[in-house]
């Protein structure tokens, strides 16, 4: 049960705000949340945070970031966090289906259509609903969808008349429009997008070896269909779930958990690997899974740092070559290599072994961006830096080459596009459409890794 | 009213909640709760407040009881995170009296936690975190084999590392120690200042376990020379020194040095305490204090003038040529110069003291330099899952213990009120013993039989008050075959009604362990059990709340066949 609920802007300009019960303060609780999130000592978490008036009325603030927004609840009782944090991500989702995208201005056009929603899903603080179907019967504001000029938007009118093959992607934000616009414009594709996507997690060794893996997996679905409309989604074959279970003659691909959306009918799963479900109109999350310990494919991504470390002048050189283990065909992107160097690091030198690399100093470390790697390639770095007053221990040698303390570990972020670790793969995605009024609906279908913490200890 | 179904559904359920008579007829009031919990097309809201609904009912019978855990398992396999907590938190406490039950669902609960943990939303991750870190309260080894999940990636945020430095610390074992202190070591030259300290304060916890591993890695970082890495390192060697004596050497060798790189009151507070205490065993520290009375003048921190005073006057009783010439020139100061009244009045206090001379000093200034059952009372390692059961799944966790206590304090009376009957029990559980009751007492102990009381629960903070007020009654020396699994010690105690109060980590040395017990007349029995390596016998020393010989000797020989029970069981 909530008493108030609302939306900050980054910068705590309040967007929405919502009384549901009229039992605490007034407008000026955003602010004082603002306030106190601003002023929170170091170590206390923001998630949670109270505040006092008087003797019986005490608020909890709760509240999660979304897209730069902040969405926060406050509440009067000892109610259930999770409960809380889950309903403020799923009216973040709300929001996002009806207003097309989330964030400050599309929040600022549609305020009239913000308010309703949240009058129908939430009764005097009461969770009445959050199913987009059931809202759809409510809601009579339309979104308000702008549409700025944008010089990146002249790539897909074809240039000289040449067909580029922008046709055959969707461009990315495609997806970020709003559910019911059906009725303002007819002439909207029914559409389908279909997400693999996974978090990786890596932790390596100095010495090369592999400490941990770790991958996230969620397959997401934005249906623009009307509602009803059945789709079966056929996964690879020899998806096995746990330790035990086998299928087909290779090695299967493996996860140790999943966890199925509520809508999600199983009956030819065991069978198939078939995913049948009616989606509603709006993002859901059709499936996740876990996987830990045991990749089936090489590691994207393998880093051979050497170190050279002269005490007396305070010169530390580090190479480091990257080797990327993927197939030949992919390629990985927007690449950034985080190494923390020791206190007190003054000048910078490098020789990168491609122009479209760059390398620069900021807060202590070293930053390395690589725009694009393909599968196969090895690329390196010298960098050469001078670290003054960094005493070692004395009676050692002058130049070493164990790294001082300070230095590491490396840590890498990166995309790699149409490529799951786990080797997951969507083989189809059907849909049994009945009373088909509009043309052949468009499915697109994406598979996607990203890491989450790649971390190379050196 | 939240919405959970359709009009009839509602109508029973407001019924079930409002109408006394329902409620007063167990039947018909037990129909409904069957027909809430078998209400089906729930979605995740209505099943979490249905859930949040039956924690009021309380089921008659055992049979009962399963059946609703029975129609309730699907709950914890639901795919949101509200609603396995929610069944978790009804679980635990439906199946209070039935143990195996409250582990089993615990089990269950890890799963969803872990993937909780590491899920995308900062904010969800971070209170599942506070609640992996209650279940380790409760479950040392719950977590052990997952340590991997609760390392830090450089990209979150400040307060989820922090909590999972506390979980990496909370759940080290003799397996992953090696591993969880590599990663702690690399997070101490974090750039955030405050993350480092952090981890360096995580690896100084461990070290009460670990001890030689954890002083090596701080010892290392020392020779970083930062301020704000060496300053947490030696704040974390004082309180290391007084519960670990036995790493006092290794200690003292990295201490000199450490002051040219100390700053701030609290580093160079414990360092100073350090010299003080431990000096007679490094060689420089009178010349280190003498360089801190040399600058006493430039000093900004009363505090660090009074642990100059206390420091140099202890290092004055062990090392006085030395030392003579400085204390003078310090007390001088302090009782001439010095402005600041705490200040004065302790040098004054000093130099009165040493006037009525230095056997006087020495009585009352070497007091012990170590504890090492504080922090076996300290950490009272295992809390029932019953304790915080009802605090699962609400804010009282993601606050923190001590700070949802000082939030809850300030409200009104009724509040308080939960918390008389906790020290009500105290009372009850204590030596006292109404006046009327004396004389039963004298009666039923007169009879020679000794009845122990189940089910006692002392708090360690009872226990330590009471230990420390009563004299050592009895002491045995008893054949030990050397350190016990806890767990079996634990269980055979229970088996004759003596409660465990703390015992130490199986092969910690010494090993110790802390019981009480109580006997129908209210006579409480503490004791301390301490075994030293390579010795074949356990020393016991029992201290009574009255002196009454018959029931301590009968209790002797309780405790005689318990021990060399489990002795048995060891060979």
């Amino acid at each position: 049960m909530i008493s108030q609920f609302f939306i900050l802007s980054s910068k705590g300009d309040p967007l929405i705000y919502k009384d549901f019960r009229g039992d605490s303060g007034g407008r000026d609780v955003a602010e004082l949340f603002y306030r106190k999130l601003m002023g929170l000592p170091g170590e206390e978490s923001p998630v949670v945070m109270v505040t006092k008036r008087g003797h019986h009325d005490d608020r909890h603030f709760i509240h999660i970031r979304h897209s730069g927004l902040y969405l926060v609840a406050t509440t009067s009782e000892n109610i259930s966090p999770f409960s809380l944090l889950e309903l403020l991500s799923r009216l973040a989702t709300l929001l996002g289906d009806y207003c097309g995208s989330l964030g400050e201005g599309t929040i600022s056009r549609n305020v009239a259509l913000v308010y309703e929603l949240l009058d129908e899903v939430l009764d005097y603080g009461y969770v009445q609903t959050t199913s987009t179907e059931m809202l759809r019967n409510f809601i009579q504001t339309e979104a308000v969808v702008s549409k700025p000029f944008s010089l990146f938007d002249l790539s897909s009118v074809g240039l000289f008349g040449a067909e580029t093959q922008q046709s055959k992607v969707a461009p990315s934000s495609a997806a970020s429009r709003p559910v019911l616009s059906s009725r303002s414009d007819p002439s909207q594709k029914n559409e389908v997008f279909l997400d693999v996507v996974e978090r990786l997690s890596v932790l390596i060794a100095s010495n090369g070896s592999l400490l941990k893996v770790d991958v996230q997996g969620e397959i997401r679905l934005k249906s623009f269909l009307p509602s009803g409309s059945e789709m079966r989604i056929g996964l690879t074959e020899e998806f096995c779930v746990g330790k035990s279970e086998l299928r087909g003659y290779g090695p299967g691909i493996r996860v140790d958990e999943v966890s199925f959306h509520s809508s999600v009918q199983l009956d030819e799963f065991e069978s198939h690997r078939i995913l049948r479900l009616q989606p509603p109109q709006g993002e859901l999350t059709v499936m996740r899974y876990q996987l830990s310990d045991d990749l089936p494919s090489p590691l994207p991504f393998r880093l051979f740092p050497s170190v050279q470390w002269d005490r007396g002048s305070g010169r530390l050189q580090v190479y480091l070559k990257l080797r990327c283990d993927l197939p030949p065909k992919s390629q990985a992107l927007n690449i950034r290599l985080h190494l923390p160097l020791p206190r007190g690091v003054v000048s910078l030198s490098q020789e990168l072994s491609s122009p479209e690399q760059k390398a620069e100093l900021c807060d202590g470390a070293l930053r390395w961006d690589l725009p694009r790697v393909q599968g196969g390639s090895q690329l390196s770095g010298l960098f050469q830096m001078e670290v003054p007053g960094l005493p070692g221990p004395p009676g050692q040698g002058q130049s070493t080459s164990a790294p001082p303390l300070g230095l590491g570990p490396a840590s890498l972020s990166f995309e790699l596009p149409r490529h799951t670790c786990s080797g997951l793969q969507v083989r189809f995605l059907r849909l049994a459409f009945r009373h088909c009024s509009n043309a052949n609906p468009h499915k697109w279908v994406r598979h996607l890794s990203h890491s989450d913490a790649y971390v190379i200890r050196i | 009213m939240p919405y959970l179904g359709s009009e009839d559904v509602v109508k029973e359920l407001k019924k079930a909640l409002c109408n006394p008579h329902v409620q007063a007829d167990r039947l018909r009031y037990r129909n409904v709760i069957q027909r809430v919990i078998r209400m089906s097309k729930l979605d995740q809201w209505g099943q979490a407040e249905v859930l949040n609904f039956l924690l009021r009912y309380q089921p008659r019978s055992e049979e009962e009881l399963f059946d609703i855990l029975n129609l309730l398992d699907s709950f914890l396999k639901s795919s949101s995170p509200s609603v396995v907590m929610g069944a978790a938190k009804l679980f635990l406490i439906l199946a209070e009296k039935f143990p195996h039950v409250q582990t089993d669902v615990l089990m269950q609960v890890k799963g969803p936690l872990l993937a909780a943990c590491s899920s995308e939303s900062r904010e969800l991750c971070f209170a599942a975190l506070c609640h992996v870190r209650q279940i380790l309260h409760s479950l040392p080894g719950h977590f052990s084999s997952h340590y991997k999940k609760f390392f830090c990636s450089y990209s979150e945020p400040h307060y989820i590392k922090l909590q999972k430095v506390e979980v990496l610390c909370e759940l080290v074992n003799d397996e992953n120690v090696q591993q969880v202190l590599e990663e702690l070591r690399g997070y101490c030259t974090d750039v955030s200042a405050d993350f480092a300290q952090a981890a360096i304060f995580a690896i100084g916890g461990i070290a009460r376990t670990y001890t030689d591993q954890c002083v090596q890695i701080l010892t290392e970082l020392l020779e970083l020379r930062q301020e704000h890495i060496t300053t947490v390192v030696v704040q974390t060697f004082r309180d290391l020194v007084w519960l670990c004596p036995q790493c006092t050497e290794a200690v003292c060798q990295a201490l000199p040095g450490c002051e040219e790189n100390i700053q701030d009151s609290e580093g160079k507070q414990a360092l100073i305490w350090l010299l003080g205490v431990h000096g007679e065993r490094i060689p420089s520290a009178p010349y280190v204090l003498e360089d801190f009375v040399e600058n006493v003048k430039a000093e900004a921190f009363p505090a660090v003038k009074m642990e100059l005073l206390t420091a140099l006057l202890r290092l004055f009783l062990s090392r006085p040529a030395e030392c003579q010439d400085t204390l003078g020139r310090l007390l001088h100061y302090c009782v001439e110069e010095e402005k600041d009244m705490a200040v004065r009045d302790r040098g004054l206090f000093y130099y009165r003291l040493l006037l009525a001379g230095v056997d006087g000093v020495k009585r009352i200034l070497c007091s012990p330099k170590s504890d090492p059952s504080l922090g076996l009372l300290e950490d009272q390692a295992e809390r029932p899952v019953n304790s915080w059961a009802s605090d699962f799944n609400t804010l009282v966790p993601v606050y923190g213990k001590a700070r949802w206590a000082t939030i809850s304090k300030c409200q009104g009376p009724e509040r308080r009120g939960l918390e008389l009957p906790n020290t009500a029990s105290f009372a009850a559980s204590g030596p006292l013993i109404p006046e009327e009751d004396k004389e039963r007492v004298q009666e039923s102990s007169g009879s020679g039989v000794l009845m122990l009381v189940p089910n006692l629960q002392l708090t360690a903070e009872c226990f330590e008050k009471a230990w420390l007020s009563l004299q050592v009654a009895h002491q045995q020396a008893l054949p030990w075959q050397g350190a016990v699994h806890p767990d079996t010690l634990q269980m055979a105690l229970q088996v004759v009604h003596i409660q465990t109060i703390a015992v130490s980590r199986a092969g910690a040395q010494p090993w110790k362990a802390y019981l009480s017990a109580q006997d129908d007349a209210g006579c409480l029995f503490l004791m301390e059990l301490l075994w030293e390596p390579g010795n074949s016998a356990v020393q016991i020393s029992v201290k009574q709340s009255e002196p009454r010989p018959e029931a301590l000797s009968s209790f002797m020989s309780v405790l005689e066949t318990v021990i060399g029970t489990i002795g048995d069981i060891k060979l």
